[in-house]
């Protein structure tokens, strides 16, 4: 199996990512992981065996040649890997940072069997980054065949569908809610994680594929999708994504103090809360802080806090450790921030003062009961342990639902019980003609990568419907 | 970019902007509000529809300097530009033939109440309309309320216009004397909140527009949530009108007062600099 250079010895841990100390980090909202050197990513890329079969490639969903992207940084080749990405992934420099790559790519690894991984996402952070910063060179796109496509919503899938719509040379318009393009990766996912420019500098380059971006843009109320087909579009691809919060209607949730974490990270990430009063968005943390849930969403939110403040910020999650769904590395960096975990407690009750300000969760713990169908073991609540824990502010993260919008205006658009759009998996065409979805409005919240996949299948199947090709 | 392409000044710290933004004029209907930047730092504030003309491709607000952001939209002028404006939004007013309609307008309230009132009126009501504000300075837009009403009355806190008192006065006297069929209220949360609790007594069906805090205004965020009817509701996507006997005004005015400190922090630093770009981008003009 392995190729020549298996001769040489493994080196068995990846290169290590070099990042900001914890404790300054913890005080600034500057990106946490720093990035590899060019040395580092020569190194890294030198630790892959270049396997033949490349099983890391099923574990990516956009099916990126990842030996063949690698091969070309061992051979210092950064132009030609930043090409091999593209070919595939509309955003390397996204995916590179924010992929659960220990449950996609380097999972299956086969170095992963005996040593790491190789480091996948960060090889590809690099090498995008080294391309964003030489000024990108763009796709060459087909001539024009004079279509028009319009896509609601810019977050990832939006972004990918119109990328691939419009080298195929069609007409593409997006439709944006928000008064900047990106979705979550603008509003949600946090400047530490994420930098905004390397987003913007993304949509930057989609522009000048020839991309018309219409922010300030609600399908739904200034036209609704009928009326945008009879205005001339010919398709239309929904990428609006799951942007509704959910709460735990439990008593004293409006209390003064208690956010939901889109509100938490939108006025913090969008509008720039984190620099008021250099910017007009205000946003309260407390002293203390807890957060409910346990994915990203939470982690962010949580670290988040302690940026703007905190002294004492909690994750409070119903399960326990090794159910956490947020990726290893950021419950890895929230725990070295300083952020505190209380596993196995879920609150039942919102407590305040008589200005209605939050002072406090009433909470139950919870033990692992029996395994359930799915196998996992659920929790359950442990008579008589309610306690209080002091706080004054509350972020919920407890998962969020697809805007009911768009559906409530599009009388033929069918929906799951849930309210997502439903959609072939194979052809995301929905149950209107001309009409294709895909992203976390269809899935439910999930990842950047799944969206990004789904707006290329859109695409290509938008691109058959536009042509008539079967 | 967005150009203004009239400003009036109504009153003491009340103004008029008229905006450029034929997609949300094409859209508005009365009861609907827009989000709007001021610059690239602002924050997203929510203004009523005060009045839109689709053939011009125009919305016009109505706005009173209260903090930061109102008091550097007061320094636009015709030819400048706002950095967002994003619309239209909430649920528009429920128009029907009900047959006697009160419509109270208090304050900058009068604004919103204006094209209600109309549409009220063109599907057939009797509208008395009900203005009212703290003093004469304050009061706007009679004329127009009057070209909409079969019958207005005034009233100021200190009876330098119209009647001394309150517009619940005025209220009880027309619900006392003809009876109504519905009470329309906009204004300050107080008097929406005495309106109701007068109209309650008397069984008057009552709708109230609320001002909650908002960011997004799309259902995104539940910053604007309030509580009706004992359900949680988000004000922008169910709203901005709704039930007045309902509403939970305690919890809608201690939630509307969550940044008091910082909004004075934002104040005070604008008192202090000005306007974050003394001379705003013109149309026109560059990018
Ligand atoms: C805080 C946070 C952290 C996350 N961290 C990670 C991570 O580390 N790794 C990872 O892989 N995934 C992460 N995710 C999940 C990931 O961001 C989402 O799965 C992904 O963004 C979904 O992409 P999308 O294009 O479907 O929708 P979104 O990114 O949600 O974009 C939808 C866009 O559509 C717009 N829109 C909605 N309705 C309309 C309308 N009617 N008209 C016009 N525009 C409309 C919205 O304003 C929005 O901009 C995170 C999510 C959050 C919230
Ligand atoms: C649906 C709706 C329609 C409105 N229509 C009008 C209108 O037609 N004319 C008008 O003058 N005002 C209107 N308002 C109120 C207006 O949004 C606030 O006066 C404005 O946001 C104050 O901003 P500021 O920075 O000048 O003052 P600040 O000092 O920041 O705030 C003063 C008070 O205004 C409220 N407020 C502050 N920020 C927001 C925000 N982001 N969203 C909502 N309220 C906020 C708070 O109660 C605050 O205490 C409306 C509000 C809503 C929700
Ligand atoms: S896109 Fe994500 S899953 Fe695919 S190779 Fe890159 S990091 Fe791995
Ligand atoms: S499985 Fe690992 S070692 Fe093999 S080609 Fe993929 S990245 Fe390289
Ligand atoms: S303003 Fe964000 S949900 Fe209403
Ligand atoms: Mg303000």
């Amino acid at each position: 199996m392995a190729a020549e250079n298996a001769k040489k010895a493994i080196i068995p841990q990846k290169n290590p990512m070099p990042a900001q100390d914890p404790v300054i980090r913890a005080g600034n909202f500057n990106e946490v992981a720093l990035g590899y050197s060019e040395e580092a990513v020569i190194a890294e890329a030198e630790r892959c065996i270049q396997c033949k079969n490349a099983p890391c490639r099923q574990g990516c969903p956009v099916d990126i040649d990842i030996p063949a992207f690698i091969k070309k940084v061992a051979e210092r080749d950064f132009a030609g890997s930043a090409q091999k990405l593209k070919e595939t992934n509309a955003l390397p420099a996204v995916c590179g940072r924010v992929c659960p790559q220990e449950n996609q790519c380097e999972k299956y690894c086969t170095l992963g069997k005996k040593y790491e991984p190789v480091a996948i996402g960060r090889i590809e952070r690099y090498v995008a980054d080294r391309e964003l910063a030489a000024g990108v060179k763009l796709p060459a796109t087909a001539s024009s065949t004079g279509k028009k496509v319009a896509i609601v919503g810019s977050g990832p899938a939006g972004l990918t569908c119109a990328a691939d719509l419009a080298k195929l040379g069609h007409k593409v318009t997006i439709f944006e809610a928000l008064h900047i393009a990106g979705g979550v990766l603008m509003y949600g996912i946090p400047e530490f994680r994420l930098p905004k420019s390397v987003v913007q500098a993304e949509i930057d380059n989609l522009k000048k594929l020839g991309v018309d971006i219409q922010v300030n843009a609600i399908v739904g109320k200034f036209s609704t999708i009928d009326e945008l087909m009879e205005n001339g579009y010919d398709a239309v691809f929904l990428g609006t994504g799951a942007g509704l919060p959910n709460f735990m209607r439990i008593p004293g949730e409006n209390a003064c103090g208690v956010y939901s974490a889109n509100e938490f990270l939108t006025r913090s990430n969008l509008m720039q809360a984190y620099r008021f009063p250099e910017t007009d968005t205000p946003i309260f943390v407390g002293k203390r802080v807890a957060v409910l849930g346990g994915g990203n969403v939470a982690m962010d939110a949580a670290r988040t806090a302690l940026r703007l403040g905190a002294q004492e910020s909690w994750i409070v999650y119903r399960r326990s450790r090794v159910e956490l769904p947020a990726r290893f590395e950021e419950v890895e960096h929230a725990e070295e921030e300083g952020v505190k975990f209380q596993f196995l407690t879920n609150p039942t009750r919102i407590l305040y003062n008589d200005d209605y300000w939050v002072t406090g969760m009433e909470c139950l713990r919870y033990e692992l009961g029996e395994p359930d169908a799915s196998g996992r073991r659920s929790p359950v609540p442990v008579k008589g342990s309610e306690f209080i824990l002091e706080v004054d502010t509350m972020v919920v993260a407890i998962g969020t639902g697809p805007n009911p919008l768009i559906p409530k205006t599009t009388p033929d658009l069918a929906v799951n019980r849930r309210g997502n759009i439903t959609a072939d998996p194979e052809t995301c065409a929905t149950s209107k003609p001309g009409v294709y979805a895909g992203g976390d409005v269809v899935t439910g919240a999930a990842t950047v990568i799944l969206a990004m996949g789904a707006g290329r299948t859109a695409a290509r199947s938008i691109h058959k419907y536009l042509l008539g090709i079967d | 970019m967005y150009e203004i392409i009239e400003k009036e000044e109504l009153g003491a710290s009340i103004k008029l902007i008229k905006i450029q933004a034929p997609l949300v004029a094409a859209k508005a209907l009365a009861g609907q509000f827009v989000i709007l930047r001021v610059h690239e730092e602002g924050e997203r504030i929510p203004v009523t529809i005060a009045d839109f003309d689709r053939a011009e491709g125009t919305i016009t607000c109505v706005f009173q300097e209260v903090g930061r952001t109102t008091k550097e939209l007061g320094t636009f002028e015709a030819g400048d530009c706002l950095k967002d404006f994003v619309g239209p939004l909430g649920v528009p007013s429920h128009i029907q033939n009900y047959g006697r309609v009160a419509c109270v307008g208090g304050g900058v309230g009068v604004a919103p109440v204006y094209p209600i009132a109309r549409a009220l009126k063109e599907a057939g009501n009797e509208i008395i309309s009900i203005i009212g504000a703290r003093t004469k300075d304050l009061i706007f837009w009679e004329d127009r309320m009057r070209a909409v009403s079969d019958e207005l009355l005034a009233a100021t806190d200190d009876g330098s216009y119209g009647r001394k008192g309150f517009v619940t006065d005025l209220l009880k006297e027309i619900i006392e004397d003809k009876g109504i069929d519905l009470c329309l209220a906009i204004g300050p949360l107080p008097m929406m909140r005495a309106v109701s609790d007068l109209t309650r007594r008397y069984g008057v069906k009552t709708v109230v527009s609320i001002n909650t805090l908002m960011v997004d205004g799309t259902g995104m965020c539940g910053c604007c949530r309030v509580t009706v009817g004992g359900e949680t509701r988000f004000t922008c996507v169910d709203g901005p009108e709704f039930d007045g006997h309902e509403v939970d005004f305690i919890e809608l005015a201690r939630r509307s007062a969550v940044y008091k400190t910082q909004e004075k922090v934002s104040l005070d630093l604008y008192e202090e600099k000005g306007p974050r770009h003394d001379h705003q981008c013109r149309c026109g003009g560059e990018e």
